[in-house]
């Protein structure tokens, strides 16, 4: 056994994850909110990584490595539709993102 | 402590303060650049961790490829390079309530369930070749085109999808 705990990865990622949920939701450039996914994304691979050590099983390297693959068609595609937004509106404001609104 | 903790305690300090400066600062460039400290400390953990392979995809994809679209992003909104006084909304305690909560069941959660177990010294993710030799690469290679060969052209065509789609959506002259 090695003096590394399971736990203080694992607390790190729940930290990481907990920040990235709270700027999701308090954000309001849009920009912002995409790095905050990006930092929940994150907090996921070190959870993966850390029962991979755990279970010494390479896949869930194998996972991590698809979700930064995935991770960057996401920021892909999400700038893609930030930039859209701002050139209709002129504004990355989520809150003047509001024709939804009934 | 030994010097694997103090490693992790350090970097570990670094990555938080890093995380809530991103969601809190009043500056989109300086949210940004907080973001890259937080991807090389989550890139130094997975060096802890025995993951040599993916520590490395991590610096070149996130900080190299995803920190350069994300600075683009920032400037082709032009959000205002300066302070920035209106980043957070009103409801923002909402996000911080929900986070709170969160926290406070997952560290519960983790706490009563591992306590104070240790990770294996032997942290393999690297399996040993006939000739001896142990790569964290080579395993992760032979897992990916062997166990995983179909999710893994599964996500070529979907990040081939995501380029089209990103350019698509983007152009200015859409028919």
């Amino acid at each position: 056994m090695s003096d590394l705990m399971v736990n203080q990865f694992l607390l790190l990622g729940a930290i990481l994850f907990c920040t990235g949920v709270y700027g999701v939701i308090a954000r309001k450039n849009t920009v912002l909110v995409l790095m905050s996914i990006e930092l929940i994304l994150n907090a996921v691979n070190i959870n993966l990584l850390t029962f991979a050590a755990l279970h010494a099983d390479v896949a869930g390297a194998v996972f991590a490595l698809f979700i930064i693959a995935v991770a960057a068609a996401e920021v892909g595609v999400g700038l893609a539709m930030v930039l859209i937004i701002y050139r209709n509106r002129s504004s990355v404001d989520l809150d003047d993102v509001d024709s939804m609104r009934g | 402590m030994a010097a694997e903790n103090v490693f992790f305690y350090a970097i570990a300090a670094v990555m938080v303060a890093g995380a809530v400066a991103v969601v809190t600062s009043r500056n989109v460039v300086r949210a940004a650049l907080a973001l890259i400290v937080v991807f090389a400390g989550v890139a130094a953990q997975f060096i802890l961790l025995g993951a040599e392979f993916l520590a490395i995809t991590q610096v070149l994809v996130y900080i190299g490829a995803i920190m350069v679209l994300m600075l683009f992003g920032i400037m082709l909104t032009r959000a205002r390079i300066g302070r920035d006084t209106d980043m957070t909304n009103e409801h923002w305690w909402v996000g911080a309530l929900t986070a709170l909560l969160l926290a406070g069941v997952m560290g519960y959660a983790l706490v009563d369930y591992f306590g104070k177990d240790k990770l294996p010294h032997e942290r393999a993710l690297t399996a040993v070749d006939a000739a001896g030799r142990a790569s964290n690469t080579a395993t992760v290679s032979d897992t990916i085109f062997s166990q995983f060969l179909i999710p893994f052209e599964v996500v070529s065509v979907l990040l081939l999808a995501a380029l089209v789609g990103a350019i698509v959506i983007a152009r200015k002259d859409r028919g």
